[in-house]
């Protein structure tokens, strides 16, 4: 016998009173994101929204959520807007960290870290690239080994997210140099603060130190902390990936609460030409007109890519389609504002009317949109091959046991 | 394709395919291409039997849709006519019949006549030398086009004087919908291609099968009832004709240029080089991965605009430039690298290639060209201001 779930509308309505009077609205301005403080606020808004029943709503009763539907998670997704949300939760820990966990995980690993996850007390994020590399990510070298009921860790990851924050990290290693490079991995939930773990923080060219690199000097892990098979680490990391690729494209029922979508998102064009004096300009009213453009048609392209998937018109791969027009409308509005602040885009003083220094360190990092989660080149193999069917690269480590694999001389 | 078709739309979208590979394959486009009118009107008058006029008009005159979504259901024909390059005054009687249909009683029997496919009705809004600014407004009135053809008060009619260009199938039309500047503002008339005074000059049109001309109106006198619409009324009118023709002239680049991507992909997968086919060369692979990206992109944005403006959706106006805009810029860069990857075969007039590149390269240059609607989009950012 089951109960049916409460109906969407009813949900909606006791969402709607129970924010109001338990949440603070939402800051103006998303402040720095990468400080301790930010995290340590964003496990206490998660604790409130666990304690109020409205946390892991698509998350199994067993583990703490309360196993409703995604249609359940829009609504509330929608009501939380105006409010202040542990957003940064959201990506990896929920959306990637837990969906595989709650995937491919044993009941204990559920038990002991599902809840804690939902209640805010455990943040988890990804240790997959290495500096040897991140396209190849099969070609790591991290490795582990047993030491009698125990495994050891040695090697290094990079450009986690969050790491400096993070309880726990799902880290894939190598078990097995004999065998080709997809069929020695092992996916282990390694405790961020163990002994020999070192995490160090990465300041990107923007000043952002939200990235880290980590180091692994004979860590031991317990067999308890193996998730799904070993050696199957490759099926459990296409997990990851599938997940990460659903959280980037919009569609996975495990984010709640979303950054607000500044529409379109041109008004920093249109005041960076007022204030040039460049708003009368026709090419000028061009350019804002494409960018804006780009933006919408990002949002038809979501939706129309989420749509053919469902219905089998287009396979599973075409979210890398999205992929490589996301980075083309990021580049467009990087590009755009340079253009536009002409010879602005290089200075700025205080007190100036428009933020050109942000221009000029947004167009610093620009390749940042074409190389996180996935560079668009691999994405642009993946249309090739997967949605069009052109051969796929010839390969020079296909089948070969990995010890016998070529490496570079960087990092590998 | 697109994912959201009812069972009747997916229907409607088949047959009208199978219509076009049953009537037109290429190579009786490319004989077409010889003829005076670049289409025959027993053909447009089976094709309007087909639904073709239908959507647009309501119950009383013939017509009625797919039950609510005309825009869309134009879509899916001007896609597949796209695809195949095929002839005929689709896009021009569809933008003039959803003009009419916001008319009063009196235009009945001519959207009759249209729907039947009996009468041909073209839309006559260029000016020589002028681009989509002829409907921009000019001095203090809001309500003042640019347009130079004059509609004078005359004898309880009117005296029309002007020349209209890039007018779609002009030398068949029977009719004329002209976008014209009378007393009251814009207004728009109805006038017959034979009425003392019209003069229809053909041009050449880059387009293998699609007609365009020049018709001038030397004082041409007309009754009252030529009048359609004026003052505001015109205005809706006419912005309304313009997201007709400018979503499907969209729909038909995305569907010329799926063909053109589907012909590419066979052949890089056939042509072999240096011991491999070209289809496992990254740089082409990459190359063809950003068309599809693009097209893609493209089919969203139209179907997108047609829903939205099949809804009334206030945004609708914004949705048709961003996809005219974008379809317009893109697809003829797509399918001229379809072009190069065919290497010198692609620039020969035995293959099709050029069919496709000229319709794209047409449908970027009417009803809007990607500039003229990016300044459009900045246009509504500043008057939202």
């Amino acid at each position: 016998m089951t109960t049916d779930p409460e109906p969407v509308e009813d949900f909606r309505a006791r969402a709607r009173a129970w924010l109001r009077d338990n949440l603070p609205a939402a800051p103006a301005d998303a402040g720095k994101t990468d400080t301790e403080e930010a995290w340590d606020r964003a496990r206490q808004v998660q604790r409130i929204l666990f304690d109020g029943g409205f946390a892991g709503i698509c998350f199994p009763k067993a583990y703490g959520g309360l196993g409703l539907t995604s249609a359940h998670q829009a609504a509330f997704t929608e009501e939380s807007l105006p409010y202040e949300m542990p957003v940064i939760l959201n990506v990896p820990t929920l959306a990637i960290c837990a969906a595989t966990l709650l995937d491919l995980g044993t009941e204990e690993q559920k038990r002991e870290h599902l809840p804690r996850v939902l209640r805010g007390e455990e943040i988890m994020v990804q240790f997959l690239s290495e500096p040897s590399g991140g396209s190849d990510l099969a070609g790591l070298t991290t490795r582990a080994v047993r030491d009698g009921d125990r495994w050891l860790l040695n090697g290094s990851k990079i450009w986690s997210s969050g790491a400096y924050a993070a309880d726990y990290g799902l880290c894939l290693a190598r078990t097995n140099w004999e065998v080709p490079k997809h069929r020695g991995l092992t996916l282990f939930l390694v405790p961020v603060r163990a002994e020999g773990v070192t995490v160090q923080r990465i300041r990107q060219v923007t000043g952002s130190t939200e990235f880290c690199q980590e180091f692994f000097d004979d860590v031991a892990l317990p067999e308890e902390a193996v998730i799904g098979a070993v050696d199957g680490g490759w099926q459990a990391a296409s997990r990851l990936l599938f997940h990460e690729r659903a959280a980037l494209g919009g569609t996975s029922p495990y984010t709640s609460g979303a950054r607000p979508h500044l529409g379109g998102d041109v008004d920093r064009l249109v005041a960076l030409a007022r204030a040039g004096g460049h708003w009368h300009d026709p090419r000028v009213r061009e350019d804002i007109g494409e960018a804006r453009a780009m933006n919408v048609v990002r949002d038809q392209l979501i939706d129309h890519i989420t749509g053919a998937v469902t219905h089998g018109d287009l396979p599973a791969s075409a979210g890398a389609i999205t992929r490589l027009f996301s980075a083309e409308t990021a580049w467009t509005q990087a590009d755009t504002a340079v253009r536009i602040a002409g010879s602005t885009a290089a200075t700025h003083h205080p007190g100036d009317p428009v933020d050109t220094a942000e221009v000029g360190t947004d167009y610093l990092f620009r390749a940042a949109w074409s190389l996180a989660g996935g560079s668009t080149e691999m994405a642009r193999n993946v249309i090739s091959e997967r949605v069009l069917g052109m051969p796929r690269e010839q390969v020079a480590d296909k089948d070969v046991p990995f010890n016998q694999v070529p490496r570079g001389r960087t990092g590998g | 394709m697109t994912v959201d078709l009812s069972p009747e739309q997916r229907l409607f979208r088949d047959t009208t395919r199978e219509f076009l590979a049953g009537t037109v394959p290429v190579e009786k486009v490319r004989a077409l291409a010889d003829s005076a009118a670049g289409f025959e009107r027993a053909w447009w008058r089976r094709a309007a039997r087909l639904g073709w006029t239908a959507p647009m008009a309501d119950e009383r005159s013939g017509g009625g849709s797919i039950p609510g979504n005309p825009t869309t259901d134009l879509t899916l024909v001007a896609e597949q006519l796209g695809a195949a390059c095929a002839p005929g005054p689709f896009v021009t009687v569809s933008a003039a019949l959803s003009g009419l249909t916001c008319s009063p009683d009196h235009c009945g029997d001519v959207i009759g006549a249209v729907v039947a496919g009996e009468a041909l009705i073209s839309w006559a809004l260029y000016e020589p030398g002028r681009g989509l600014d002829v409907l921009a407004r000019g001095g203090s009135a809001a309500d003042v086009p640019l347009t130079g053809t004059i509609a004078a008060p005359h004898a309880g009619g009117y005296r029309l004087t002007g020349v209209k260009d890039r007018v779609e199938a002009a030398d068949q039309a029977d009719l004329f919908l002209v976008t014209a500047l009378g007393p009251a503002g814009t207004v728009q008339l109805l006038v017959p291609a034979d009425t003392p005074g019209v003069t229809v000059s053909p041009g050449w049109t880059l387009d293998l099968v699609r007609r365009t001309g020049r018709v001038s109106f030397d004082e041409v006198l007309l009754p009252e009832s030529a009048v359609v619409h004026s003052g505001a009324a015109a205005v809706a009118a006419v912005r309304r004709q313009l997201h007709t023709a400018a979503v499907l002239t969209a729909a038909e680049s995305v569907g010329a240029t799926g063909r053109a991507m589907e012909a590419t992909v066979g052949w890089l997968r056939d042509r072999y080089t240096f011991g491999r086919p070209l289809a496992s060369y990254q740089a082409l692979k990459h190359r063809m991965a950003d068309n599809k990206t693009w097209l893609e992109a493209a089919r969203a944005t139209t179907y997108a605009a047609a829903k939205l403006v099949d809804a009334g959706d206030p945004g609708a106006d914004e949705a048709v430039s961003v996809a005219k805009s974008y379809v317009g810029a893109k697809t003829p860069v797509i399918v001229q690298d379809c072009v190069q990857l065919h290497g010198g075969i692609g620039v020969t007039w035995e293959h099709d290639l050029h069919l496709y590149l000229r319709r794209v390269t047409y449908g970027r240059a009417l009803y809007g060209t990607p500039e003229e609607h990016r300044r459009h989009i900045t246009d509504l950012i500043d008057r939202a201001a």
